[in-house]
């Protein structure tokens, strides 16, 4: 017979609370609850959107999204000009973007020294937490002027008789708003890319190696390949933070609701519009159109989003089988 | 730990208790903000147990809030419409009042290099620029109120503000005033279809895209073209004179306008009459309920009030405001009595 050990209250409350926590039910319940929080908020905003909405909704109906004028006073929306500029803007600053962090991605988990990867990567992020009027502020004094007395010029001697180089040039312009958008989201790609490039396992490049290829066409025919999602993923994640981005965006797009052909015309966005206009609009009717703006971001940026993360999962998985 | 929090949470009770300040609360403008802080300070300097706390969030926010009843008072650029007026009295069983605090005015400024003299504008090259319809700057409009100028032929560039604003609607409250067919085609408000132009945030929006464009034309408030010495043009008023805003020109459109002030005080002062008076100027107001359910709210806003209209008058031009003229304040004196 083992001796009964008399164990103190406060021991007995540890051995009990080591026995809830390592419990399989008990980390069920605790993520199940996380999950459940990020749920219930997207589907509050969801509602509260929709719901306030209502009022533009059934004055409009789907005309909402195809008509072009936008006139406070007469108490006409449509939102067409607005969903433009903002696929535009976030198309352009894809375009610009990828190649340049995905090279940069590439560079920093393949072939930089692990310090320099490192120290780079650090310096990424801090990007990424420049504050977004920064950026818009950069735009206007820095950007706008290199522009005007540079490279438009060049691209109109060479592309001017292309549609999407005619026009003025003022300065603020879709090119001007993609071009921002594109130094804003690259650090997301290059981040999440580099952790799903140093994810791929060590023995997939060796493989490669020994069978004779070049460091380059490993990089290029194995690891990219492998890591192809996660790298998509960030590609999603960068696209979504392009859509919603407000204040940069406003302040360099030329805030004019047109649908031009040439990308260096000003334009206006979904963000921009709900930013400028908000604090200021009266009248029911009015609001509520530019709630129903919000709900049309919204559910591009879930629908992106949704893509985004679908795919991160998919490469952790695989990865990790 | 137990002790300091203890300790902590004792400090902050009595703290919270020694110190029984009224906390009044009010939201709207932006354009009157730094006089209406200043003001809030001094007054509270006078009464240390008064505090009054007030958010610069629009004025649309501001008429929003002081329906709803979430604030004591609020504060708007533009005087409510028959519609808002409606819906407050619905809700609360009383009124609303209109107090004019200070003005403001607008100043077209441009960019025209190699330029720098103060050009003159008349109402028809304003309507016409901001239609659309004049496009360059040697068109006749332009250069006939500008003998002697050079004005080149060159395809103007428009800016307005793109952020719903105060400013905006001085601007084409005055516009409207003097063209029908910006009236009936484009209207008035904070925020309006514009026919032409770059869209600007803010007076800084507005005043850095000028800057930036070659050839370009826009508005911002006086008092912002002052604080940053922009180059403005004068413009010509009803009695026919081309006139440089400064405060005493915003003043003297208000006294021209006056006369004929109705007892509601919502009124515009854009296009008013007298030889030096500044077309495009316009009060702010203060938005008060007519009933207040606490006595001791109601004894601090109409103290409030008149002290604004007396001391807090000459508070103004040092911050660039242009001060209320004397007949004005009179008749709101009067009207303070209506807040029960």
């Amino acid at each position: 017979m083992p001796p009964t050990q008399i164990l103190t209250r406060p021991q007995r409350m540890r051995r009990k609370i080591r026995q809830i926590w390592g419990h399989d039910n008990f980390g069920h319940i605790l993520t199940m609850a996380a999950g459940a929080a990020i749920l219930i908020i997207t589907g509050v905003i969801f509602y509260e959107l929709f719901a306030q909405s209502s009022l533009s909704r059934h004055a409009f109906g789907l005309n909402f999204l195809f008509t072009k004028v936008w006139d406070p006073v007469a108490g006409i929306f449509g939102a067409l000009p607005f969903i433009y500029g903002t696929v535009v803007t976030s198309i352009l600053a894809l375009l610009m973007a990828v190649p340049l962090g995905l090279g940069s991605a590439i560079f920093l988990a393949e072939l930089a020294p692990p310090r320099l990867s490192d120290t780079l990567s650090f310096l990424t992020e801090l990007l990424a937490a420049v504050p977004s009027v920064i950026y818009g502020l950069l735009g206007i004094f820095v950007l706008i002027p290199v522009l005007h007395t540079s490279i438009i010029p060049l691209l109109k001697n060479w592309f001017g008789f292309l549609p999407i180089f005619g026009g003025d040039f003022f300065g603020v312009s879709y090119l001007t708003a993609g071009v921002v958008l594109s130094i804003m989201i690259v650090p997301f790609i290059v981040s999440v890319s580099r952790e799903v490039l140093l994810a791929v396992p060590q023995d997939q490049r060796e493989a490669s190696l020994a069978l004779g290829g070049t460091h380059w066409q490993t990089t290029w025919r194995v690891v990219v390949p492998f890591a192809m999602k996660g790298i998509l993923g960030s590609i999603f994640l960068a696209l979504a933070r392009a859509l919603g981005e407000t204040m940069a965006v406003t302040m360099v797009i030329g805030n004019n609701p047109q649908i031009k052909a040439s990308l260096l015309a000003p334009g206006y966005s979904i963000a921009a519009i709900i930013a400028n206009e908000f604090t200021e609009a009266v009248g029911n009717l009015y609001l509520s159109s530019l709630i129903e703006l919000g709900l049309v971001l919204f559910i591009l940026t879930i629908v992106i989003n949704g893509l985004a993360r679908l795919l991160i999962l998919a490469t952790a998985r695989r990865a990790s089988r | 730990m137990r002790k300091i929090l203890t300790l902590a949470a004792f400090l902050f009770l009595t703290a919270s208790l020694g110190n029984a300040a009224v906390l009044i609360n009010g939201a709207g403008a932006t354009f009157p903000y730094p006089i209406y802080s200043k003001w809030f300070n001094e007054y509270n300097k006078l009464h240390p147990e008064i505090q009054i706390n007030y958010q610069s969030i629009g004025s649309g926010a501001g008429i929003k809030q002081i329906t709803e009843g979430t604030v004591d008072f609020g504060a708007s650029d533009g005087p409510m419409n028959e519609v808002q007026l409606k819906d407050f009295s619905d809700k609360h069983g009383y009124g609303v009042l209109h107090f004019p605090t200070v003005m403001g005015a607008d100043v077209p400024t441009y960019n025209l290099p190699g330029l720098s003299a103060e050009l003159n504008f008349t109402p028809e090259a304003l309507v016409g620029i901001f239609l659309g319809k004049i496009t360059k700057w040697n068109d006749p409009e332009l250069t006939k109120a500008n003998p002697g100028v050079n004005l080149p032929n060159h395809e103007l560039v428009v800016v307005h503000r793109s952020d719903g604003s105060g400013t905006t609607y001085i601007w084409v409250d005055y516009l409207a005033k003097n063209s029908a067919e910006w009236k009936e085609k484009v209207g008035v408000g904070t925020s309006v279809n514009w026919p032409v132009g770059l869209g600007g945030k803010g007076n800084e929006g507005v005043s850095g895209l000028i800057k930036q464009t070659p050839y370009a034309i826009g508005y911002v408030e006086l008092i912002y073209a002052i604080q940053n010495k922009l180059l403005y043009g004068k413009v010509r008023n009803a009695a026919g004179e081309f006139v440089k805003a400064d405060l005493a020109g915003v003043t003297a459109a208000a006294a021209g306008a006056a006369a004929n002030m109705p007892d509601d005080f919502r009124v515009s002062i854009t296009n008013a009459p007298g030889k030096s008076a500044y077309p495009i100027s316009s009060f702010t107001w203060l938005l008060i309920p007519e009933k207040f359910q606490d006595p001791e709210k109601k004894k601090i806003i109409t103290d409030f009030l008149h002290w604004m209209l007396s001391d807090g008058q000459n508070l103004t031009e040092a911050l660039a405001y242009a001060r209320l003229p004397k007949p004005v304040v009179a008749k709101e004196i009067s009207a303070i009595s209506k807040i029960q």
